[in-house]
């Protein structure tokens, strides 16, 4: 046994019940004085709820946190930074048009009568840059800085409020290969100094990089804490999820056939900026394989998605789907001749959420004679049939079955819905954008299966990805797009996620032929 | 449980908010007459809520009943209006400017044309609808917000109707001629159907009202039974996921509105073939009806049956607003009180949302829904409410364990709803 005084902070024993949920079941986190200690666990696992109890938001029903062995109360956020607990969050809290230095004083404002010191705070901005090499540049707007540099500047604020306790919540989902390693070096950095960080994950190589320890939580249990160097991948994995994942995707050889959709020059406006999202890009996606455009989220893949599915027009170009030329064609009739889409945003796009599971069901489909009468009434008895095969076939789950609002579902169940909706109509090609965003491991690994199995029968699947892992994995080509344009080609079974990182972000490109 | 489930019902909870409602308005209509005379506040409140109770023989209650219920028709022609609309996220204030118009072209029918009722009827609804539709045009195609669009036609409808009403005036006279004045008019009065003996031969009683209760019947069929209905409340939802569907979302808005409009004239038609009530070329405002309806809908909880029960109980305020003592108040007092009591009315959907936001619950689920607000709390987006979501879904189908994510939920849908509104 340790004595407690090693501890940075203790969460003892945290209950903390909603009704008729427990979100953390007696859960300990111990997190040492300048240790990396990952915590890990799968969407809904109780990660948030903890942190939130952590941070005052939520005052548990039983057991204690302990800072530097003394029992301490938090009963707000504001007794939470008082106490040197600070938080990257995942979508980082900047004023787009302040400064660097701006966004780090705001609201510790150094005043003299009534007037800002902002040379002493430089000065300290400075220091602390320097010390943990952040290395930014304090007079530059918040707008014009790339997403690692924002992060960073999240990172200073932190210490500029001479923050001991550094939380980091899923810090690389937004980042390139490089700004990852980047970061993971601050990380030790700033642990070397004596800072202790918690680092909240689902990414299990990062854990494994960086971490010196893990705690796992499963359906608000604690399950355990480990050394990373004394454990695998494998077993964090099946600590987290309960069953052993495969993380490769298993899929044979693809046999590419006929060119099912066919990009030429296709062009489309941004809403936000001036200049076209997507710029002259061409592509062809045959039968029976998963071609996967990657990139850095903004650099067009929305919108040429937009272009494909009929969602935006475009500025130029020609799509062409079976040999049929649908560039003005309606979203009904692309759908109709045969083109899924499993849609980004599935709260924008992919449910009506007030709608019950089996409305969602057939929002496709609705209008076929099936499930509308010729006198335009809705067949209520073929619609719940038809939703509960699906929901059975593609293992849906929700509380009251075909009748459950969308709303009240969890995130995979809901990104389940539409891919069994998208898959059981049959197309030949399938559009899926992000189709794992936000879900745990059990949930992404069934996604993946579902879009090889589409390959496997021959459709045509043209995936978009953030994730590196799922383009490394799940593709049999990979196109990477940077600022609307195709900047390369590969066979993911000959290239690595750096050289991709490279293309990702802008510093290599090739000529890429359609 | 099952009594608790029952209470969560969205219907039990819409009645409880509209009873709610009701009552605060009555309270504070109350306090006004209190403060304006102490003395005469008691009364003067019972002859509101009593309207046609308040005569002693039963001949007389009959007949001044049946006046509440020919004014309810257009009342309810109105909510429908205004609640089908807003099924498909729309919200129609237009109601005022195209139930004018239907008035007008119902008028028009009778004095400039000499049609029957039916044509009339059918005149108004056409006039009506292209009112909508143009607010239903200008909102898909220019995106002109519906609200703008429909305030400005209403002052359009009101000095058209007035201008074209004017050339069938009566020499001296600032109102149009009874259709019972004419042969050739009399024609285009709404049929009583023997009904008017029920009420004390009050002739003004007859299909109109039964046509009103059809049309409720037709719009909640409509709404909930219809491909069209699924197409119209999936725009309204979600307009994004409308077109990702390949609906034809802009159409969709514009017939939305046309039917919004329909409805709102053919309540018109109702009210003006009845003969009950003149057009007065003189109204420098546009009539009150229209607004009513808006209230109408919500007390009813946006249920075209509701709105059936929610109507009545307006006109009935309505009409009782005239039962107080003139020498004690001035004469706005009738309106006044009648204005509040509608108004808060028009609250039934914030006190749903206090229901569902458990102001009214206990404090440990308030907890959990304030924290789950707190941005700093969640900043995992897609995790939000996950905590208790997959647990409920997987677990605890139904009931009490249902409710922190139905917060939750609930809570996102008002925040999203506001800033997409504006």
């Amino acid at each position: 046994m340790e004595s407690s005084e090693n501890y940075a902070i203790e969460m003892l024993n945290i209950t903390k019940k909603f009704p008729g949920i427990i979100a953390n079941d007696n859960i300990t986190l111990q997190l040492r004085k300048g240790e990396i200690h990952a915590l890990l666990g799968e969407n809904g696992a109780g990660k948030s709820t903890l942190m939130s109890v952590l941070f005052g938001l939520y005052q548990p029903e039983e057991g204690v946190i302990k800072k530097d062995g003394k029992i301490v109360e938090i009963r707000d956020p504001n007794d939470a930074n008082a106490l040197g607990i600070g938080m990257v969050h995942q979508h980082f809290k900047l004023v787009e048009c302040f400064t660097v230095l701006d966004n780090i004083i705001l609201g510790v404002e150094p005043v003299k009568a009534g007037i800002l010191q902002k040379a002493e705070a430089r000065q300290k901005v400075l220091a602390l840059s320097e010390k943990y090499g952040l290395n930014i540049d304090p007079d530059a707007l918040i707008e014009d800085i790339t997403v690692g540099m924002q992060q960073r500047t999240e990172i200073l604020k932190m210490l500029y409020r001479d923050n001991e306790i550094l939380i980091f919540d899923e810090p690389t989902a937004v980042l390139t290969p490089q700004e990852i390693k980047e970061l993971m070096q601050i990380m030790r950095n700033l642990s070397a100094e004596g800072k202790s960080i918690l680092f909240i994950s689902h990414k299990l190589q990062e854990i494994m990089d960086v971490a010196d320890r893990c705690t796992v939580l499963r359906k608000g249990k604690y399950i355990g804490t480990v050394n990373t160097a004394d454990t695998t991948m494998q077993e964090l994995s099946a600590m987290m999820v309960g069953r052993n994942v495969n993380f490769h995707v298993e899929k044979k050889e693809a046999h590419p056939g006929d060119v099912i959709l066919n990009v030429e020059n296709m062009t489309v406006a941004s809403k936000m900026h001036k200049k076209n999202a997507v710029n002259n890009v061409s592509l062809k996606v045959r039968a029976g394989e998963i071609v996967c455009i990657a990139g850095i989220d903004g650099n067009g893949q929305t919108e040429f998605v937009y272009g494909i599915t009929g969602l935006e027009p475009l500025v130029s170009g020609k799509i062409e789907m079976c040999g049929q030329d649908i560039t003005n064609m309606s979203i009904r009739k692309r759908s109709v001749s045969g083109m899924s889409h499993i849609p980004e945003d599935r709260h924008k796009h992919g449910l009506v959420l007030d709608y019950s599971l089996e409305d969602n069901l057939v929002l496709q489909r609705y209008f076929e004679p099936e499930f509308t009468n010729p006198a335009g009434f809705l067949r209520r008895a073929n619609i719940r049939s038809y939703a509960d095969r699906l929901i059975e076939q593609y293992d849906v789950r929700s509380g009251q079955g075909a009748e459950t609002i969308a709303r009240s579902m969890s995130g995979g169940n809901q990104q389940k819905a539409i891919i069994a909706r998208e898959i059981d109509k049959n197309p030949e090609l399938l559009v899926a954008v992000q189709p794992t965003r936000g879900l745990d491991v059990g949930a992404i690994e069934y996604i993946h299966k579902q879009l090889v199995a589409q390959r496997d029968a021959g459709k045509a699947v043209l995936l978009v990805s953030l994730e590196l892992d799922e383009v490394m994995d799940v593709p049999d080509r990979i196109l990477v797009m940077y600022e609307g344009e195709i900047v390369g080609e590969f066979d993911p079974k000959d290239t690595t996620e750096e050289e991709l990182g490279l293309y990702m972000a802008g510093a290599r490109r090739k000529e890429v032929k359609a | 449980m099952k009594k608790k489930n029952f209470l969560k019902s969205d219907g039990v909870q819409s009645f409880v908010a509209s009873i709610i409602c009701i009552i605060l308005g009555l309270l504070i209509g109350f306090i006004v007459l209190l403060l304006i005379n102490a003395k005469g506040a008691p009364d003067a409140m019972l002859g509101i809520i009593k309207n046609f109770f308040k005569w002693k023989s039963g001949a007389k209650k009959m007949e001044n009943f049946g006046v509440t219920l020919v004014k309810t028709a257009p009342l309810l022609m109105c909510s429908l209006s205004i609640l089908f609309s807003y099924k498909v996220g729309l919200f129609n204030i237009g109601v005022a400017g195209q139930y004018v118009a239907g008035a007008c072209a119902a008028l028009y029918g009778v004095f400039g044309l000499h049609w029957n009722w039916l044509g009339c009827l059918l005149l108004a609804a056409l006039a009506g609808a292209a009112f909508g539709a143009i607010s239903g045009l200008l909102k898909a195609y220019c995106n002109v917000n519906e609200v703008i669009s429909g305030i400005m036609l209403n002052w359009i409808a009101l000095y058209t109707s007035n201008m074209i009403l004017a050339n069938y005036l009566t020499p001296g006279r600032k109102d149009t001629p009874e259709l019972a004045s004419k042969a050739e008019y009399s024609k285009a009065i709404i049929p009583s159907l023997g009904l008017g003996k029920l009420f004390n031969d009050n002739k003004y009683v007859g299909l109109a009202i039964i046509i009103s209760i059809i049309f409720a019947f037709a719009v909640w069929i409509l709404l909930s039974k219809t491909k069209f209905g699924y197409e119209l409340k999936a725009t309204g939802y979600n307009k994004n996921a409308a077109k990702y569907a390949g609906m034809a979302e802009k159409r969709n808005i514009v017939v939305t509105l046309a039917i919004g409009g329909l409805l709102a004239g053919i309540g018109a038609s109702l009210l003006f073939l009845t003969d009950f009530s003149q057009w007065d070329c003189n109204q420098t405002s546009v009539p009150a009806m229209g607004f009513n309806g808006i209230a109408a809908a919500f007390l009813g909880g946006l249920n075209p049956i509701g709105a059936i029960f929610s109507s009545f109980f307006i006109q009935h305020i309505t009409d009782g607003g005239s039962n107080v003592d003139l020498t004690m108040y001035c004469a706005q007092i009738s309106d006044l009180i009648s204005a509040i009591i509608i108004y808060l009315c028009g609250f039934t959907g914030l006190i749903k949302y206090l229901f569902k936001s458990g102001i009214f619950s206990k404090k440990s689920e308030k907890d959990a829904v304030n924290a789950n607000a707190e941005p700093a709390a969640k900043p995992v987006e897609p995790a939000d409410a996950k905590v208790t979501d997959d647990t409920s879904a997987d677990d605890t189908p139904a009931g009490k364990e249902a409710e922190t994510p139905d917060n939750v939920a609930d809570e996102e849908a008002q925040a999203s709803g506001k800033g997409g509104e504006q």
